[in-house]
């Protein structure tokens, strides 16, 4: 990186009380960005990715830690100015229907954003904007007369790219951006976001679950598992030679179309319990289920640490050229879901 | 097909928008039986979503259901009454809606919306059902179940929200589950997780799945037949067998190529080329034509109607038959559409026009 990060994320912690209890939902969480890079967040399911996204945007308070933005660390700015830097950054929301406002059309809401950051200098301006917006998103110009309820959950997700786009930010958390739509307009949306930070540098933080689409279109990707990241490299390079045993998993627990019926996988469930972030295990907080885990393990945590150039994880055994640890049990076999 | 469980014919379904009217469902035709799996797989908006909630009588605003019969169980679910379809709701029938967020009520805890449906339909006493509600929340990976059934829907990730869903949807044990999108909050290890419960559940009470997803992946490794819809008609239905080695629609061959995978490389990217029509009128010509590479004269004037091409092989296409005989060789690639390069091109310098002009 040449210059300056535009976003610098330095040991943000962020953790809830549940029941009395505390849970961990971000623990000391480090990066940069460069401006016009992409960071791909991926994860277990709770490990903390939203949380992230929205304490980089400052919609939800760090308890430790700093967020720098174009230099500025947010959480010394007044509210009134953080309003103005809010067109700078913004985000696609994991559920979209939850937030668009039910009560107002698609075109009401892009535009409202759009009156508040002063862009356009008419109303018929800003209408003929969303118009072209929309349709960039792969939806009808008459789009804009409809509420949220009436659109399906794909055409409710572009509405929500739209809106992050119409401010012309600097950057995007873009969570599950990608989830509701077809395999179609995926590609569509990932070219529009591609050409957008060509040409305009735009910074995105890319959290997604599908790993295909997050190697395509991140340059360096963080793994996160109980709100920490356990390991972070390139992307070609995470998803080719992957370091940490739940980065292994996850690259196995991929399905792939089979070229023919008889090519199908066995579902393979990952042994072992579940993690709870109420109580997070001793030691590594993968070792419960890590087909690798030794005694130390149990015992001492191990850090992130530079495995080869650029790449880090945080496991005892990383770099040691182990392949994937043994597979666990085969619950379901293909022969028994044709058999059924 | 006398032992189908579930058996959707001619489905259609408007609503109206302002003063003019959307067709969102234009005679789609299914059925899946004891424990068979049906995925839907199609573009967004063409009526997945719709065809099932129509079904299960939640269809929200101005929705009519104007024709097409869905029997379950000998009874027509679009003709019965709002209290019989609401006891085989959530107790026969269990539904995971596209929305977990929308679909959860924000005030009440966790625990208590999933114990709900099963006092509701008598599954089990207040004592069992607590109990079922805590090995629920651990089977979908969600541990530590006692503090978490205190937690609100806003206390949880968007995939735990979902897997609440998937909890209370199989709670009561339903013959038949209509599952929309239910796994793309969850990681790859959890899905298969969820996957693995799903399919346990089904070899012990036979129960059907109608799956409706966008992920291809998850749609190939555990259905039976898979439909594939487009503007809200049904444009193949396939066995797995089929849709894997002889997909005989341009739209299903497009859809393919258009998968991501691991590995895959930004200049294999392929977007089927246009964007998807409105349905202010119901299709009088193959709804797909002005997207298709293969489109002739026919296919603009004639609705090509679903029709059986090999065992249990249907699709709605004039030309099918060469795209069968295409397959494999450049025609068959071309089916799919050019390279997306133009259509994002084309896409991203509008928008980044509109993103940079400001007041
Ligand atoms: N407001 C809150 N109160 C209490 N706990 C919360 C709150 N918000 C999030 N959490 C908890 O923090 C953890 C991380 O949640 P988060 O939404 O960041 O996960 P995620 O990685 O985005 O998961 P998913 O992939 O399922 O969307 C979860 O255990 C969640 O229950
Ligand atoms: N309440 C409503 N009022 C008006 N139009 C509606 C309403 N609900 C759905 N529609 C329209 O019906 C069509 C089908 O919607 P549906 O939700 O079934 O799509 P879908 O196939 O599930 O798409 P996705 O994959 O994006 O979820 C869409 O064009 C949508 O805009
Ligand atoms: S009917 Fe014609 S236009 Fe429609 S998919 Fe077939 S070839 Fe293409
Ligand atoms: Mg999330
Ligand atoms: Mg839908």
């Amino acid at each position: 990186m040449p210059d300056e990060p535009i976003l610098k994320v330095d040991g943000v912690s962020k953790h809830f009380k549940v029941g009395g209890r505390t849970l961990r939902a971000v623990e000391r969480v480090s990066f940069d960005l460069g401006a016009g890079e992409t960071l791909g967040i991926v994860g277990e399911s709770g490990s903390g990715k939203s949380t992230l996204g929205r304490l980089v945007l400052r919609l939800l308070e760090a308890d430790e830690g700093r967020v720098v933005f174009q230099g500025e660390d947010l959480a010394k700015l007044a509210s009134n100015e953080l309003r103005s830097r809010r067109r700078d950054m913004q985000i696609i929301f994991q559920d979209p229907l939850a937030s668009l406002n039910p009560r107002m059309t698609v075109g009401a809401a892009i535009e409202d954003a759009m009156v508040v950051q002063k862009i356009g200098r008419s109303a018929s301006e800003r209408r003929h904007r969303t118009e072209g917006l929309l349709e960039r998103v792969g939806l009808q110009p008459s789009a804009v007369d409809a509420y949220p309820f009436e659109l399906s959950g794909g055409q409710q997700q572009r509405v929500g790219i739209a809106r992050a786009l119409s401010l012309g930010p600097k950057l995007v958390v873009c969570d599950e951006p990608l989830s509701a739509l077809d395999v179609s307009v995926q590609v569509q949306i990932i070219q529009l976001l591609q050409e957008l930070q060509r040409e305009l540098g735009i910074t995105y933080l890319f959290i997604s679950h599908n790993l295909g689409v997050v190697q395509l279109i991140s340059d360096t990707v963080v793994v996160l598992y109980l709100g920490e990241v356990v390991e972070q490299a390139g992307a070609d390079e995470l998803f080719e030679r992957p370091q940490h045993p739940y980065t292994q998993a996850l690259m196995r627990s991929v399905l792939k179309v089979p070229e023919e019926l008889e090519k199908r996988a066995p579902l393979v469930a990952l042994a072992g319990e579940m993690p709870s972030p109420l109580s997070p295990p001793s030691g590594c907080p993968y070792h419960p289920r890590c087909p690798l885990a030794m005694d130390r393990c149990k015992e001492e945590k191990p850090l992130l640490r530079t495995v080869s150039e650029g790449h880090m994880a945080a496991c005892h055994k990383a770099g040691e050229a182990v392949t994937m640890g043994s597979a666990p049990a085969v619950l379901v076999t293909p022969s028994e879901l044709a058999a059924s | 097909m006398a032992d189908e469980l579930l058996s959707v014919e001619d489905l259609h379904v408007e609503f109206e928008r302002g003063d003019s009217k959307v067709y969102a469902v234009n005679g789609a035709s299914f059925s899946v039986g004891p424990g068979e799996t049906l995925g839907i797989v199609g573009e967004s908006g063409s009526g997945k979503s719709v065809s099932v909630l129509s079904v299960m009588g939640l269809l929200r605003g101005s929705g009519q259901v104007t024709g097409g019969t869905a029997m379950f169980m000998g009874k027509d679910l679009l003709k019965l009454r709002r209290r019989q379809l609401e006891d085989i709701r959530g107790r026969d029938i269990g539904m995971i809606f596209q929305d977990p967020m929308s679909s959860l009520n924000p005030t009440m805890r966790i625990g208590d919306q999933i114990m709900e449906g099963m006092l509701s339909h008598q599954y089990t006493s207040r004592k069992g059902a607590f109990n079922r509600t805590l090995q629920l929340l651990d089977e979908v990976g969600i541990p530590e179940g006692k503090a978490r059934f205190r937690s609100y829907p806003h206390e949880f990730s968007g995939g735990m929200r979902q897997r609440v869903m998937i909890a209370m949807a199989v709670a009561c044990e339903p013959q038949l589950l209509i599952a929309d999108e239910p796994t793309t909050a969850l990681d790859v290890t959890v899905q298969t997780q969820i996957l693995v419960l799903l399919r346990q559940l089904q070899l012990k009470g036979r129960m059907g799945i109608i799956l409706i997803t966008h992920d291809f992946g998850v749609a190939t490794n555990v259905c039976d037949r898979i439909i594939v819809m487009y503007a809200g008609k049904v444009m193949e239905s396939a066995p797995l067998v089929d849709f894997l080695a002889r997909p005989a629609h341009p739209y299903t061959v497009g859809l393919k190529g258009s998968v991501i995978e691991v590995g895959t490389k930004a200049h294999q990217l392929r977007a089927i080329p246009g964007m998807a029509t409105a349905l202010t009128e119901p299709p009088r010509a193959c709804p797909f034509a002005e997207r298709c590479q293969l489109a002739a004269d026919r296919c603009l004037e004639e609705l090509p109607p679903l029709r059986p091409l090999g065992l249990g092989h249907y699709v709605a296409c004039h030309r099918a038959e060469e795209v069968l005989a295409a397959a494999g060789t450049t025609v068959g690639a071309q089916v799919g559409g050019p390279v997306g390069g133009q259509v994002g091109g084309q896409v991203g310098g509008q928008v980044a026009q509109g993103v940079t002009a400001r007041a």
